[in-house]
């Protein structure tokens, strides 16, 4: 009813809906609103600066908002009784510094949350590590530190670690900013064949070409503000002077 | 003569916590010294005074300063050194503190950068003028925090020396407790005096410490 | 005359050293275990989210880490004593020794905790961690290897300070030693030998820690990355 009455389609797994946010004086976000259906990819991009990675942080409460409402998978974001574990069972996040756990080697990464969280047998943990590492390219490398491994490698592995936990969503945090241009590309390739999977994914990103092969929205984002919002081809031709510019500046 | 504690008593105390700072001054200075020249032999160019020195250390850190103070008090004696509780007290402390500042002050020499060492090298000046004037002055800076913190150490380590009768804090506290035996109450009122000589120097070190690695993180190269 | 040294009346002393030197180890071996805990836990404590207990962490530590062992020992011995509990001078001199050395070792493990960038926490909370299970499985181990060097350096000092426990008559290695050189009048060479001990002791520490390192970090084994 809801989604009628607001005109989205329906059933979107991730709901921002006027979210303001600051860091004591300074506006972050200015009435931030987006919906992200099920099974659909939204890029986020925009300047650094104009609040695009703080409204992906909110969406896995490691922002908390000072006003507005958000909804994901049927939790209440916002709501101060939030279950955050339940929440983040639900939700994936990959950040810009992949952030593998040195100690441990990358299956133990992997396994770690699905035995400690959802008390998954440790045989079974260990298939499911092969399983999703197999699913980023990386089957042989179970046995190794992270060390051991390049930028591009131990970020398709923290995607696995974060498969592992099977989140109805996943977020990508500028995930290949730290990379060198010629391992993107193997990091890209990772994500495009999950969204063909059909997996929900909201993208910070910078990578204009790629947000234009594979968002079903881009969401641009300009001083704390959704300043245009619309399919991939709206970067083909922006209509705003601000986007116009910042595609522009960007290819 | 059990009584109740009185000012004679806290006069007896004060004294103690005076010989306290006197004695950790001695060990400072004394220390001190024999450190700066255990840090200069441990960065020898010559291989038999780093081994010799390197052994000195290693021989102290791994003896307690307890033992030590028994050895020189009691040690000495028979074979016909007579010693003084102060002297022994003195002597043992500055043994002991040398080995841990030679330790520290090393650490501070060796990390100063080592293009500071080439660029001295660079200007043909002898080994001498390029750790007097190049190296030491910045080893200083570096060598201030922990150092300080190491006063706390030697604060706390001069209470060994009531074990060899030399009348300092801990051991005022004894003999007061000897004839009041009250032993809580006076060993807390001797705690809070080494708390009150310990904690300004704890701080300091703290405090110096934050602003070195200020000043080390704006002076690093790019 | 004065200057002959006769080590013969102290060596053939050895068995009484020797239990002197378990004593030793087995009160830094349990100040060492406990206290080392004990430490980790009000590390723990300096970081909660609750005033109350930081400040609580903050005075242990710098209540211990600014008076003499000796005191304490003092303190514990007749303290307990005063509240009419009768313990045997060993189990004072272990408790004494554990509330000691947990308050350096709060500060060196708290150094490891703040080392840990943040990041490694927020994807360890993403992944839906409880706090507990971040600290156990994702914060402590790295930090405590970055401060192993530091806690092992504390253990040795800690087993070294232990020979103040004989100024309330535990019967370790040093008081011992007071026995031996009252009852040969040797006490030069019975403090040499036993200093000697002391040294062999530290070394021995120093290479169990550094083999349970081993066992503790296998990512520093396989890799060879040095401590």
């Amino acid at each position: 009813m809801l989604n009628q009455a607001t005109g989205t389609p329906p059933d979107p797994v991730v709901t921002l809906r006027d979210v303001h946010k600051s860091f004591g004086p300074l506006k972050v976000l200015e009435g931030v609103s987006f919906e992200v259906p099920r099974g659909t990819v939204t890029a986020i991009i925009g300047r650094s600066g104009s609040g695009k990675s703080t409204a992906l942080r909110c969406i896995d409460r490691f922002e908390t908002i000072d006003r507005g409402e958000i909804r994901v998978c049927g939790h209440r974001v916002d709501a101060p009784g939030l279950d955050l574990r339940r929440l983040r069972q639900d939700v994936g996040i990959v950040f810009q510094s992949y952030n593998l756990f040195p100690h441990l080697t990358i299956e133990q990464n992997i396994t770690l949350a699905p035995t400690a969280v959802k008390g998954m047998p440790r045989a079974e943990a260990r298939a499911l590590a092969a399983e999703v590492l197999a699913q980023v390219g990386l089957g042989d490398k179970l046995q190794a530190y992270p060390e051991q491994l390049s930028g591009g490698q131990q970020q398709r592995a923290a995607i696995a670690r974060s498969l592992a936990m099977r989140p109805k969503v996943m977020l990508f945090d500028e995930v290949t900013s730290a990379l060198d241009p010629e391992l993107t590309g193997e990091v890209l390739k990772v994500i495009e064949v999950l969204a063909a999977s059909g997996m929900t994914m909201v993208m910070v990103t910078h990578e204009m070409g790629f947000a234009r092969g594979i968002a079903d929205e881009v969401v641009f984002m300009h001083r704390g503000r959704v300043h245009e919002r619309g399919p991939a081809a709206m970067l083909e031709a922006p209509t705003t002077p601000e986007l116009r510019q910042f595609v522009g500046s960007g290819l | 003569m059990n009584g109740s504690l009185n000012a004679n008593h806290l006069l007896f105390l004060g004294q103690g916590a005076l010989w306290t700072v006197g004695l950790s001054l001695i060990a400072l200075i004394g220390g001190g010294a024999v450190g700066f020249l255990v840090a200069l032999c441990r960065v020898s160019g010559v291989r038999a005074v780093r081994v010799a020195s390197s052994a000195y250390v290693q021989l102290i850190q791994g003896t307690p300063l307890l033992v030590i103070m028994f050895l020189t008090f009691f040690g000495l004696p028979p074979l016909g050194f007579s010693v003084s509780p102060l002297a022994a007290a003195g002597a043992s402390l500055t043994i002991y503190v040398g080995a841990y500042l030679g330790e520290i002050w090393r650490g501070a020499i060796q990390s100063v950068p080592r293009p500071q060492w080439e660029a001295a090298e660079g200007l043909a000046l002898s080994r001498t003028q390029r750790m007097a004037k190049v190296i030491l002055p910045q080893a200083v800076r570096i060598a201030t925090p922990p150092t300080v913190g190491f006063m706390v150490q030697i604060v706390k380590n001069t209470s060994l020396a009531s074990v060899v009768g030399f009348v300092e804090l801990a051991r005022a506290g004894q003999i007061i407790n000897n004839s009041l035996f009250e032993p809580f109450l006076i060993y807390a009122i001797v705690a809070v005096v080494y708390f009150a000589l310990c904690f300004p120097l704890s701080r300091l070190s703290q405090r110096l410490e934050r602003r070195g690695a200020r000043g080390r993180t704006t002076l690093m190269p790019a | 005359m004065a200057l002959t040294l006769d080590f013969s009346a102290v060596l053939e002393r050895w068995p009484s050293f020797l239990d002197g030197a378990l004593l030793t180890l087995e009160l830094a071996g349990i100040a060492t275990v406990v206290g080392g805990a004990l430490g980790g836990v009000a590390a723990i404590g300096r970081r909660s989210r609750h005033a109350a207990l930081r400040r609580l962490c903050e005075v242990y530590v710098e209540a211990i880490r600014n008076t003499p062992l000796l005191v304490q020992i003092f303190l514990v011995y007749f303290g307990l004593a005063s509240l009419g509990f009768k313990f045997s001078a060993v189990t004072v001199a272990a408790l004494a020794l554990t509330i000691n050395v947990g308050a350096y070792t709060t500060e060196i493990v708290r150094a490891g905790l703040d080392a840990i960038p943040r990041g490694q926490i927020e994807a360890a909370e993403g992944l839906a961690l409880s706090r507990a299970q971040i600290y156990r499985h994702v914060v402590l181990l790295p930090a405590i290897e970055r401060v192993y060097p530091a806690l092992t350096s504390q253990f040795v000092l800690l087993m070294l300070a232990s020979s103040v426990t004989s100024q309330i008559s535990a019967e370790e290695l040093t008081a011992v030693a007071n026995y031996i050189q009252s009852d040969t009048y040797r006490a030069f060479e019975t403090y040499i030998v036993v200093a000697l001990v002391y040294v062999a002791l530290s070394f021995l520490m120093r290479a169990g820690f550094w083999t349970l390192g081993l066992v503790l970090f296998p990512r520093r084994r396989r890799l060879g990355t040095p401590l």
